[in-house]
């Protein structure tokens, strides 16, 4: 190890978001000291197949390594989590005791799977999915052939680990309280549509169902309890609820930080509780909640692939502009999910929507393009195995066009209007401020 | 070798098929499957599957570039 001048950059985060942010600082130029944190033992990898090839048993967990794409010449603090920050010092603090000081921070610690609230939590064959090591671990789990896997959410996650259980053969549960899978996200008229197929790859989906309870026998969950009173026989429970903000280590550091994300001003720079921008820290991917000129600058967090890549290449660039240069960051959300042979895509954000247009295919041959609509402009397209006619729409939504936006490229005699179908928002929670949320969940 | 796939880019155009047939998959009408991990004796295919890609959605890790840089 050489010695350092000067603290440099440190990168708190060392999964997609902080290997991008750290390849784009080198990229523009920075030629200092450079450190990435991370709290996981592993290189950065790749997330999205976790929930689909490697617990299906096609990859092995450890095979998602991200490719890096630019030298870096960093040092690696991995296995190492963050465990506080001392603005006022310029201090980072880590889990092992170790102090870190820096110049300029790039905070991207991203989310934490939510874990099951309830009774029974502390049972065997109780699985979450977001780290490599959660996927092998339950990998390892299907492959000794349960009796019957329980998933409890039917978002992205849920709805991915019930079609990989079924491509196993495994008999599957799905349980969500909403009436439709991916509820709130594509609301239940498109969700309506995936229940069916999924119902068709033989998913026993149990629609405004709640499980109260899990209970076991011998430390190994076998029942869970319904909050109607049902009890179902399980052996392995697959718990999809998504994710919380990894922002605990950030609690005496006095930003506007909560387990709904860290508040950051357009720039991507954190927000102090005095509710100024701190010029030396930026934030990025899940964890960074930030005002998107796209939806009317309401502070908004997206846990999508793409928004770790974009935001913390951006908030690179930021890092290294001058403080007059500060570009606002402008984000289009966007995700895709590939589950029972179906790909689906979504460009824009959903939230709010009071019209849904059919404007490619049919909801009938599980292959369609629809248009979301709020107030007469268009906010959000979606396609099953329609990915190339999105393009078009995802501009169209960017640029805040009318609904429909392309009144006449349709492959039908008219249009066909819809409710989309949106169940009815959740309390905040977890925070005090209502912000928007492009999650999993 | 490192490889990574943008799949919201991805069309289905499945020219890395065509390309890379051991390591690139195309299921169903356009959902791609591929190897993120291939060997590095199969560099060149790889390399052509990305050049060949129309979306340019294909990351591969330059030889050697994280040498020096590991963990």
């Amino acid at each position: 190890m050489t010695e350092v001048q000067r603290p440099g950059i440190v990168v708190v985060g060392a999964s997609l978001a902080g290997l991008r942010g750290a390849e784009a600082l080198r990229d523009r130029g920075y030629d200092g000291p450079l450190t990435l944190v991370g709290d996981e033992p592993h290189r950065p990898y790749d997330r999205p197949p976790l929930s689909k090839h490697v617990l299906a048993g096609e990859l092995p967990a450890d095979a998602t390594a991200l490719p890096q794409l630019t030298r870096l010449r960093a040092q690696w603090r991995l296995g190492r989590p963050a465990a506080a920050l001392d603005r006022e010092r310029r201090v980072l603090h880590l889990a092992d005791g170790a102090t870190l000081p820096y110049e300029k921070l790039l905070i991207a610690t991203g989310a934490r799977a939510r874990t099951w609230p309830g009774d029974g939590a502390d049972l065997a064959g109780i699985f979450t999915i977001r780290t490599r090591d959660d996927a092998r671990d339950l990998r390892a789990a299907l492959a000794k052939t349960p009796g019957r896997v329980l998933v409890i959410g039917a978002g992205l996650i849920g709805c991915e680990a019930a079609s990989c259980c079924r491509d196993l053969g495994l008999a599957v549960t799905l349980v969500d309280p909403n009436p439709t899978p991916l509820a709130r996200l594509l609301g239940t008229a498109i969700g309506a549509t995936l229940a069916e197929r999924m119902r068709g790859a033989g998913v026993d989906f149990r629609p405004k169902t709640m499980v109260r309870a899990l209970s076991g026998e011998a430390g190994q969950v076998r029942r869970a309890h319904f909050a109607g009173g049902e009890v179902l026989e399980t052996d392995l429970v697959i718990v999809a609820l998504g994710a919380t903000r990894d922002t605990g280590w950030l609690a005496a550091a006095g930003l506007a930080a909560d387990a709904g994300g860290l508040t950051c001003d357009g720039a991507c720079r954190a927000i102090s509780i005095a509710g100024e921008p701190d010029s030396d820290i930026y934030a990025a991917g899940d964890v960074a909640r930030w005002p998107n000129p796209l939806y009317g600058d309401r502070p908004m967090t997206v846990e999508h692939w793409g928004n770790a890549v974009d935001q913390a290449r951006h908030a690179a660039a930021n890092m290294m502009a001058a403080p007059s240069a500060q570009q606002p960051y402008r984000h289009l959300p966007a995700f895709w999910s590939s589950q029972f042979g179906l790909n689906i895509k979504l460009a824009g954000h959903t939230a709010g929507a009071d019209a849904l247009a059919l404007v490619q295919g049919s909801r009938a041959s599980h292959r369609f393009l629809a248009v979301y609509g709020k107030a007469g402009r268009s906010i959000a397209a979606v396609s099953f195995d329609e990915a190339r006619w999105l393009p078009a729409y995802a501009e169209a939504v960017a640029a805040g066009a009318r609904f429909p936006p392309f009144p006449d490229a349709i492959d039908q005699p008219r249009v066909e209007r819809l409710e989309p179908g949106f169940p009815a928002a959740r309390p905040p929670a977890h925070r005090a401020a209502p912000a928007l949320e492009a999650s999993h969940v | 070798m490192r490889v990574v796939v943008d799949l919201n880019r991805c069309q289905g155009y499945a020219q890395c098929c065509y390309a890379a047939p051991d390591h690139f998959e195309l299921r169903g009408h356009e959902i791609l499957f591929y190897d993120p991990a291939p060997p590095e004796a199969k560099r060149s295919q790889i390399e052509r599957a990305q050049q060949a890609c129309p979306v340019r959605a294909i990351a591969v890790e330059p030889a050697d570039l994280a040498a020096g840089d590991e963990p």
